[in-house]
């Protein structure tokens, strides 16, 4: 698999479908996308990434182990519900705030994106973990 | 308010952080042990919020009812959780003691919070389909508990296991979607509403039944059981300790709960039905462990026949013999959990469970033969333990009813359970040890580390104890349990909030 043409497409490749999945996450809440699409794109680069090159240097990219990826992403996911309840609201009720932005349309943030966050590590996570340890078993 | 919602976020939190110390065992059996023994605190202050304060409910999300997730803790809900979380810090701390370096490398803690974290949700839940979810998350955390490690056995139990239960998750998908193509509603309680006013009363008796089979399969009911017993002996002796006090347990409640809630028993057809099921899964359970052999496979076969005592409260359909169900469940949640520990160090000093080979454990430690002999004369009904009035609600509700029959079976399968006790007994503890005299040799464990492993079961034998001593009390608080139960009114209204 490992190919001249395969490991330098990977090189340009990598950083779009990253960025892609980025974008996916964020358009999420009012266009199709969100976590889970944004997760698994970003979990196809990293897979280009190890079929490329080898699942070491993936690894190495991603720079913390795949389980803490998820457990990062379900505690964000987890923290996302609680700042309703400072509000006297029941948890995981959605709060936002509206950010200015000098010469653009103001930006909403609130809590759903969190959540939507804390989606995209945690299917990033487990879809690294389960690719890294089938390709290792394969050796 | 926010307090009911605490028993399924907290293991959900401390999982996650013993996610985080995945590779640092000494970290993540702290976190275990803090993470359920708050737990138990958060579960005994939700019960008595309850007592004091009525049902409660939240929306999550701020959705409101009928559309949104209800979150709600009647009596029984809460006792539940209760029984769950202290069974948790039980096998928590038992668990340490047993030290298994691989499983706990490979998430033994996380999974272990998770299952409880499934199991407190599907107590709480007001909604079927997110019950279906925590009936997800619980079986998910399972499937890996027993398939941890990878011993063959293990995976042969775990694969019969899964079928079973992805069969039974089937039949109640199929059911949700029958229910809300109909009703148009998943909630409980808008349910227990709408379903008074449907024409067609076969079609909800077709919906009754779909539920029954599938909750019947989760609570190894007749004649559904039989995975039950295959796989239960194969996992460590916490994790078997853990699905036998649990897991089939949350079949049980999800049946109490439709059939008190929204498709209450009819005399005509369910009832006799339950009864019947109730009365087989009793006498084949019983009669299975009287063939058995070995330790673990005789408790699992005790399992389904004591189901059959809890059903048979369901089924009788009066506040007292509901009030003997919760009653039951909650003497069988602890003894059931502490008998499979006890198991497990026999297992562990001895290297089998086989009672052929097992033997002179009295002679070695008669500290383990006491503590093995309150859960065993309690599971059997003898006073004054637990068992005793447990079973003694549901034989006076039976007499009540004039349901003879299936007292006489409930008489008799107790007098068989003393049986199976005493056999355990005779060839484990008091007979001398066959052949050579045995030293504790295989894997032999640290003193501390056995210590640990016994303060688990001395808790256990000690709530026993104390849920004999005091049956009166906690017998009203079954009573009251069973009041709401066959009252549904006050929890349809915390629920929807009054308004139709």
């Amino acid at each position: 698999m490992s190919t001249l043409i395969l490991r330098t497409a990977t090189r340009y490749l990598v950083p779009i479908l990253l960025l892609f999945s980025i974008y996916l996450l964020l358009a999420g809440h009012n266009y199709p996308g969100g976590g889970f699409v944004g997760g698994l794109a970003a979990s196809a680069g990293l897979a280009l990434y190890a079929l490329a090159f080898d699942v070491r240097s993936a690894r190495a990219m991603l720079r913390v182990t795949p389980t803490t990826v998820s457990a990062a992403g379900l505690l964000i996911a987890t923290l996302s519900g609680l700042p309703g309840l400072f509000k006297q609201l029941p948890y995981m009720s959605g709060q936002w705030i509206v950010l200015p932005l000098p010469g653009f349309d103001p930006i909403k943030v609130g809590t759903p994106v969190f959540f939507d966050i804390g989606v995209y590590l945690v299917v990033l996570g487990v879809t690294m973990s389960i690719i890294f340890s089938l390709s290792e078993e394969t050796k | 308010m926010n307090l009911l919602l605490a028993p399924i976020v907290l293991p959900l939190l401390f999982a996650i952080l013993a996610l985080f110390a995945l590779h640092h065992p000494r970290a993540q059996r702290a976190l275990a042990l803090a993470g359920t023994g708050l737990l138990a605190i958060v579960s005994v202050a939700l019960l008595l919020s309850v007592r004091a304060g009525g049902i409660v409910a939240v929306q999550v999300g701020h959705w409101p009812a009928p559309f949104g997730i209800t979150i709600v803790a009647d009596l029984f809900g809460a006792i539940m959780v209760v029984l769950a979380s202290l069974t948790g810090f039980a096998i928590a701390l038992y668990s340490i003691g047993v030290h298994d370096r691989a499983r706990e490398r490979h998430g033994y803690y996380p999974l272990l919070l998770v299952l409880l974290m499934g199991v407190n949700g599907a107590f709480l839940t007001g909604d079927l389909f997110n019950l279906y979810v925590w009936f997800e998350v619980m079986l998910m955390a399972s499937f890996v508990l027993l398939a941890l490690g990878c011993e063959k056995p293990q995976i042969e139990g775990a694969v019969k296991y899964v079928a079973l239960n992805f069969f039974s998750s089937a039949l109640f998908l199929a059911a949700a979607g029958l229910i809300y193509g109909v009703l148009g509603t998943l909630n409980m309680a808008d349910l227990a509403q709408k379903v008074a006013a449907v024409e067609d009363k076969r079609l909800l008796t077709s919906m009754a039944l779909l539920l029954l089979a599938a909750f019947g399969i989760k609570a190894a009911m007749f004649p559904l059981f039989f995975w039950l017993p295959a796989s239960y002996h194969t996992p460590p002796p916490a994790v078997s300790a853990l699905f036998a006090g649990l897991l089939t347990k949350v079949g049980v409640y999800a049946l109490i709960r439709t059939f008190t809630l929204i498709f209450p028993l009819e005399p005509t057809f369910t009832q006799p039905l339950v009864l019947w099921l109730a009365a087989l899964t009793m006498i084949t359970g019983v009669l299975g462990a009287a063939a058995q052999m070995e330790f673990r496979r005789v408790l699992s076969f005790h399992i389904v026949s004591q189901i059959g005592y809890m059903i048979m409260g369901l089924a009788l359909f009066t506040p007292l013999a509901l009030a003997g169900a919760v009653f039951y469940i909650m003497h069988h949640i602890i003894v059931k959990t502490n008998l499979f520990l006890v198991s497990g160090v026999v297992h562990y000093l001895r290297g089998t469970g086989e009672l052929k080979q097992l033997g002179g454990f009295y002679r070695a430690h008669p500290w383990i033969a006491i503590l093995f002999l309150i859960p065993a004369l309690s599971l059997a009904g003898l006073p004054p333990l637990s068992g005793f009035f447990a079973k003694l609600t549901l034989i006076v509700a039976g007499l009540q009813q004039q349901a003879y029959l299936i007292v006489g079976a409930a008489l008799g399968v107790s007098l068989l359970t003393l049986f199976s006790m005493t056999k355990i007994w005779g060839e484990v503890f008091w007979k001398a040890a066959p052949g050579r005299p045995e030293p504790d040799a295989p894997p032999a464990l640290e003193p501390a580390r056995l210590r640990l492993m016994i303060a688990a079961i001395v808790l256990l034998a000690a709530i026993t104890v104390v849920i004999g001593l005091a049956a009166g009390p906690l017998f009203t608080l079954a009573m009251e349990a069973a009041g709401q139960l066959m009252n549904p009114q006050p929890y349809i209204e915390a629920v929807l909030g009054g308004a139709p």
